[in-house]
């Protein structure tokens, strides 16, 4: 018998997800109705998840389904950024007039599609929750129709996002001939190391992963999309696909593959040192704050890849702190960003934030704080995630990796500090607004204050992503 | 006279994955070209997955199949829609000319 305790988290979400959906059908002018119940029904959910905590862990339906340290964790983090995304943007969303009662049905179903995924422990039930996960996505990249861009945006994110899909889902068909399972366990158990197709398969669901993640040399959907989908679903797109996709990869490479961990080391580890270098340097040259995130975004990913590459437990914690931490400075990052606002529009290039340190005193010092921390610099919450993931790879002996990742982390650095330099030290422009709402300051201050204060209480964090043990 | 067997099912799939791969990325004229790729290139997984699943007389593999017919048609339904959107905006889906976000 099931324990419908353990399922409870998806099934509240799934059966909101409806109900909302009718309400917002059948009510005329309901948006801000499905908004606020939509925020209800997370701030519910992240009471279940974290009430969750108390049960062992357990697997489901044939152990397809697992809940257990990992997932909890992983889904309590998605839904809290969940919570900020919505929080952060309400305000935006009715400035470009998106303001419609889809636009939160789909950021709930695609985070359903997310928690699946996280659970997963089989091929089947991780490829139904990855393409729930996607199709919104799609959806929600074009979500600002009218918008030349946004479509645009929506049309690539689609064509690249569905390719990756079949070459993710011809790995799995290789994974389940070779090994005669989707079960990541039954893999697990079957697998023999001289077997050419499940390396292929094994390679080509990576690739499909590393898409979602957009890891260097699968990254060139990434600044597009996030450049031209609205400022709202960015921040959906840089944090919550991340993290869900971050686990799967965990989860794929330690539960069925880790006794042929050679096939896939030097993979992840080529995937590391190019995203780190590439997303260091690309970014030198971009104007657009949107597509900075982005190629930010895919460096980011480089670090959190190489705690995985290690092969051990030190290394998967490190990896999860990392993107932990990485979702709170863009959580700050992208609120700072909406803060931009002139008479209802928005700015997002690198020069309209010139002199705002001005104007905006306390706006510049959360930047300023946030920027300091994505370059990763002490005591700031940035440079104990890059500690952490150093230290994991210096502890096996991969000193060639953390090398790479110190030298792009200094060249990264160079564009967070041209951006404090342009803030503090070029000429003051226009002020911008200063009416925010609640909960975009309240994101902010939060974000920040975590940032900031991070060093005090390192130990709160590290003591529960200690409990995570896969090997 | 030979056999049909695993081999040749599997060699098949190959082929179809590559051409669908291959359509995405030589195609440079029309945009529901790469819906017809997309598509060829899960049916290549279907055949792969179901001759699979006769090899191993497992049955996991044809339902993973059915899951799939059911993913590839809501992938297909959204991404035409996604493809008018951006007709109304643009007035051409030539691939070509799909270069306004860049840089």
């Amino acid at each position: 018998m099931i324990d419908i305790n353990y399922i409870l988290p998806e099934l509240f979400i799934s059966i909101s997800l409806m109900f909302i959906l009718l309400i917002g059908v059948f009510k005329k002018n309901s948006s801000l109705l499905v908004y606020n119940l939509t925020m209800i029904s997370l701030f519910i959910l992240i009471i279940l998840l974290i009430n969750l905590r108390s049960l062992p862990s357990n697997s489901f339906f044939g152990s397809s389904y697992l809940i257990d340290e990992l997932s909890n964790y992983m889904k309590t983090i998605t839904v809290a950024s969940g919570i900020f995304v919505l929080l952060t943007s309400s305000k935006y969303i009715k400035s470009i007039n998106i303001f419609k009662i889809e636009y939160p049905v789909l950021i709930l179903s695609s985070m359903l599609g997310m928690m699946v995924m996280i659970s997963s422990n089989d091929l089947i039930v991780f490829y139904m929750g990855l393409e729930l996960q996607s199709l919104a996505l799609y959806v929600l990249a074009s979500f600002n129709r009218e918008n030349l861009l946004s479509s645009e945006s929506g049309l690539k994110y689609f064509v690249l996002s569905a390719l990756s899909s079949g070459i993710l889902l011809y790995g799995c068909s290789l994974v389940y001939g070779f090994s005669g399972s989707t079960n990541f366990n039954l893999i697990a158990d079957n697998i023999i190391n001289t077997e050419n197709g499940l390396t292929f398969g094994i390679v080509f669901i990576l690739v499909g992963l590393a898409f979602k993640i957009s890891a260097v040399p699968f990254h060139m959907w990434a600044p597009d999309v996030y450049e031209g989908s609205p400022t709202s679903v960015t921040i959906f797109f840089a944090i919550l696909p991340k993290i869900a996709a971050l686990t799967v990869i965990i989860r794929f490479l330690y539960v069925p593959f880790l006794n042929v961990i050679e096939q896939w080391q030097m993979i992840i580890i080529f995937l590391s040192i190019a995203s780190m270098i590439f997303g260091a340097v690309a970014a030198i040259g971009q104007n657009n704050l949107k597509r900075l995130v982005a190629y930010s975004s895919i460096g980011h990913m480089g670090y959190a890849l190489a705690g995985i590459s290690t092969g051990s437990n030190q290394g998967i914690q490190s990896s999860i702190i990392y993107i932990s931490i990485y979702l709170i400075m863009n959580v700050a990052f992208f609120s700072c960003l909406f803060m931009l606002r002139r008479n209802d529009k928005y700015f997002e290039k690198i020069e309209d934030l010139s002199g705002i340190s001005k104007n905006h005193p306390i706006l510049s010092l959360c930047f300023l704080i946030t920027l300091f921390s994505l370059a990763g610099i002490p005591p700031l919450a940035g440079f104990f995630a890059k500690f952490y993931i150093f230290l994991a790879v210096i502890e096996k002996q991969m000193y060639f990796l953390a090398i790479i990742g110190l030298l792009s982390t200094v060249i990264a650095a160079f564009y967070y500090l041209r951006i404090i330099k342009i803030m503090y030290f070029d000429d003051a422009k226009q002020k911008y607004d200063v009416d925010h709402h609640l909960g975009l300051k309240l994101s902010l201050i939060i974000s920040t204050i975590i940032i900031l204060l991070y060093f005090m209480y390192p130990g709160s964090l590290v003591e529960i992503i200690n409990k995570i043990n896969l090997i | 006279m030979f056999e049909i067997g695993l081999g040749h099912y599997l060699t098949l799939g190959a082929i179809i994955f590559t051409i669908g791969i291959a359509g995405i990325f030589l195609n440079r004229k029309n945009i529901i070209v790469i819906l017809m790729s997309i598509e060829l290139i899960l049916l290549a997984v279907n055949i792969n997955l179901v001759s699979f699943s006769i090899y191993l007389n497992d049955i996991g593999g044809q339902i993973f199949t059915l899951f799939i017919l059911a993913v590839a048609a809501a992938e297909a339904a959204i991404g035409l829609a996604i493809i008018v959107v951006y007709f109304r905006n643009a007035g051409t889906i030539r691939v070509e000319e799909i270069n306004n976000l860049k840089g």
